[in-house]
């Protein structure tokens, strides 16, 4: 009898030591989560956009009323009609097609490039928190040269570097990312790991490996959700930054940037040309924010201010 | 604290170090020949031969090895010497004494109003928060760090400019030649430049004015009878104005990577709209020292930025 109770407070502490659950109050946080993060009417608005987004850019070709490419030039700068709904540009292509076939460039960008940065940012980040000392000095100085550029010129300059095109655009922006995401994973680290369970853990001598990757980045996770999100619009800024510049997406590939840029030179007798693409940016980087702010409340409030 | 002064210069001058290595070693990986592209159709044409650009490398010390010429290169900012633009057939220093004052015009006005007006609109949504004061303040900075600062740009241009006839589209006009063509010719640039770091700051003010507000010394303040007006302004926002010290290295990113957007929709010889001339014509001697020049400016304000925190905020212990 005695047995069985040591042996399972032995297990239950074993459990608990390991930091698989002594089952946490799941239901409660989720709830919580819920009620926090659906509550808010721009949220709600964030969410929607999102859904219509990635299904315009997953069925592009079933919407595009005609080829985002192919133009006809005699149908050149054509005004919005039934036809067109929103006009075509100089070489007769369809603006609104355009338009939904910027949707997949945008996107494809964004959550590419966020992905290549974070994992690179976070690996580097919990690198130079956990071993600190030589490694932290050299991967954050790395960092802080990097910083020291303004994020945009920085991208710009790479691209330039690399020749344009969606893939140099990716690398060149998510390079420009990847010290944000390292300083905020540098910094978590450092508090995580000052935590009694990693001391717990490390004495029942787990390996490095294990705690970086088991414990440290785990309890990151909800930081680095928000952060992931909110840099999405930014990215989606920087790819038509980039475009509108002429050094990102080459022509004739769809990309919103590019369609102002070419717009812009009609602008006294088309404006619609480069309005269109630029509302179509600041309704998909405010969904992306209002998401961003929408998780950052609900996972983590004490970061308001912070990210 | 003079000790942390002078670990914190020392680790800037690294930086800076790293950065100078950092931009020489970047920029010559650029793809093709700048010398090529400037001769280009000399060469093709056969009004030039091979020999006379095996000179002009030589002339710009292209023909050395990379280490040298990096030394070369460092040797001569040191001399107050720049290099020589292969595009322009100028020297980098006098290009940028005439383009650079014409940034730090439009820069350092943006800079300004984007502070404080993000810091009034922070102030206004934090001590109205959840009327209608809050909604809108909240409703605005959301809209601002949204929007594409060249799209804003372009969309003023059209109404203002070219729909009201309200303001010259485009240009620049120096100050000091003509005051009110200047003023005129600068509002629509410096609404763009400043209204994301005016949107980023108004957002951390809220936050950070809510935080002191729910401090004992600001519930201390009222259980004394204090005004309002003496509490949000004595106590409060002091405070308050800390974490936004730390914010001004990014606005200044924000705005000078602003520039170069915006002095290319609105046509302004800066160095903005020169940077993004010179990687058109891939001229690296051009594009390394306006981007040396940039980091330079944003290491120093970090610097200050990280000194005057202590002073700022006694809280904070230098270790």
């Amino acid at each position: 009898m005695t047995d069985t109770i040591t042996d399972t407070m032995k297990k239950t502490e074993n459990k608990i030591l390991s930091g698989e659950s002594e089952a946490p109050p799941v239901v409660s946080e989720w709830r919580r989560f819920r009620r926090v993060f659906f509550q808010r009417k721009l949220v709600m608005f964030g969410l929607i956009v999102f859904v219509i987004l990635i299904f315009t850019a997953v069925f592009a070709p079933l919407l595009a009323p005609h080829d985002p490419y192919r133009g006809d030039l005699a149908n050149s700068l054509v005004p919005p009609n039934s036809d067109f709904l929103l006009g075509t540009d100089i070489q007769g292509r369809d603006t609104l097609s355009r338009l939904i076939y910027g949707t997949r460039t945008a996107l494809l960008v964004g959550f590419v490039t966020v992905a290549i940065a974070a994992t690179i940012g976070n690996v580097l980040g919990l690198m130079a928190g956990f071993f600190g000392k030589a490694v932290a000095m050299i991967i954050m100085r790395i960092m802080d040269t990097v910083m020291c550029f303004p994020f945009l010129i920085f991208a710009l300059v790479l691209a330039a570097v690399l020749g344009g095109g969606i893939q140099n655009v990716i690398i060149a922006l998510s390079i420009s990312l990847i010290p944000g995401f390292a300083r905020v994973m540098n910094g978590l680290t450092l508090s995580i790991k000052e935590n009694d369970y990693i001391l717990a853990e490390r004495s029942m001598g787990a390996s490095n490996f294990r705690i970086m990757f088991k414990h440290i980045l785990p309890n990151a996770m909800p930081t680095m959700i928000v952060l992931i999100t909110l840099q999405l619009g930014t990215l989606i800024l920087a790819e038509a930054a980039l475009s509108f510049l002429g050094i990102g997406i080459q022509p004739p590939g769809a990309a919103w940037g590019s369609m102002i840029n070419d717009g812009y030179r009609f602008l006294l007798t088309n404006p619609i040309l480069s309005f269109a693409p630029g509302l179509a940016i600041m309704i998909v980087v405010f969904a992306f924010n209002m998401i961003g702010d929408g998780l950052r409340d609900a996972l983590d409030p004490r970061l308001r201010g912070l990210l | 604290m003079a000790a942390y002064i002078i670990r914190r210069l020392i680790s800037g001058f690294i930086i800076l170090a790293l950065v100078t290595l950092f931009v020489f070693f970047v920029m010559r990986l650029l793809p093709g020949d700048p010398l090529i592209i400037f001769m280009g159709r000399s060469v093709s044409s056969g009004n030039m031969s091979m020999e006379q650009l095996e000179n002009m490398r030589a002339e710009y010390g292209l023909d050395k090895p990379i280490m040298v010429q990096y030394l070369n290169w460092i040797k001569g900012i040191f001399h107050g010497d720049l290099g020589t633009s292969i595009h322009y057939h100028e020297k980098v220093g006098r290009l940028m004494l005439e383009r650079f004052p014409i940034t730090l015009h439009l820069d350092i006005f943006s800079l300004f109003i984007g502070t404080f007006l993000g810091v009034m609109l922070g102030i206004a949504a934090a001590i109205r928060r959840g009327t209608w004061v809050d909604t809108l303040a909240t409703g605005f900075a959301n809209i601002g760090i949204t929007i594409p600062v060249f799209w804003l740009g372009v969309v003023l241009m059209y109404t203002l400019g070219l729909k009201l006839r309200l303001l010259p589209i485009a240009g620049y006009t120096s100050p000091f030649d003509d005051f009110w063509m200047s003023t005129r010719q600068a509002i629509m640039p410096v609404i763009c430049l400043s209204i994301t770091s005016m949107a980023v700051i108004a957002r951390q003010m809220r936050s950070s004015m809510l935080e002191v507000i729910k401090q004992d010394y600001v519930r201390t303040a009222w259980s004394k009878g204090l005004k309002e007006r003496v509490i949000i302004f004595r106590h409060v926002l002091k405070n308050s104005l800390i974490p936004i010290v730390t914010l001004l290295g990014l606005a200044i990113g924000i705005v000078v990577g602003g520039s170069v957007l915006v002095e290319t929709v609105f046509a302004i010889p800066g160095v903005g709209r020169l940077l993004v001339d010179s990687i058109f014509a891939q001229d690296y001697v051009v594009i390394q020292s306006s981007i040396l020049i940039i980091a330079t400016i944003i290491i120093v304000v970090n610097l200050l930025v990280d000194i005057s925190y202590g002073w700022l905020d006694p809280r904070i212990r230098y270790s």
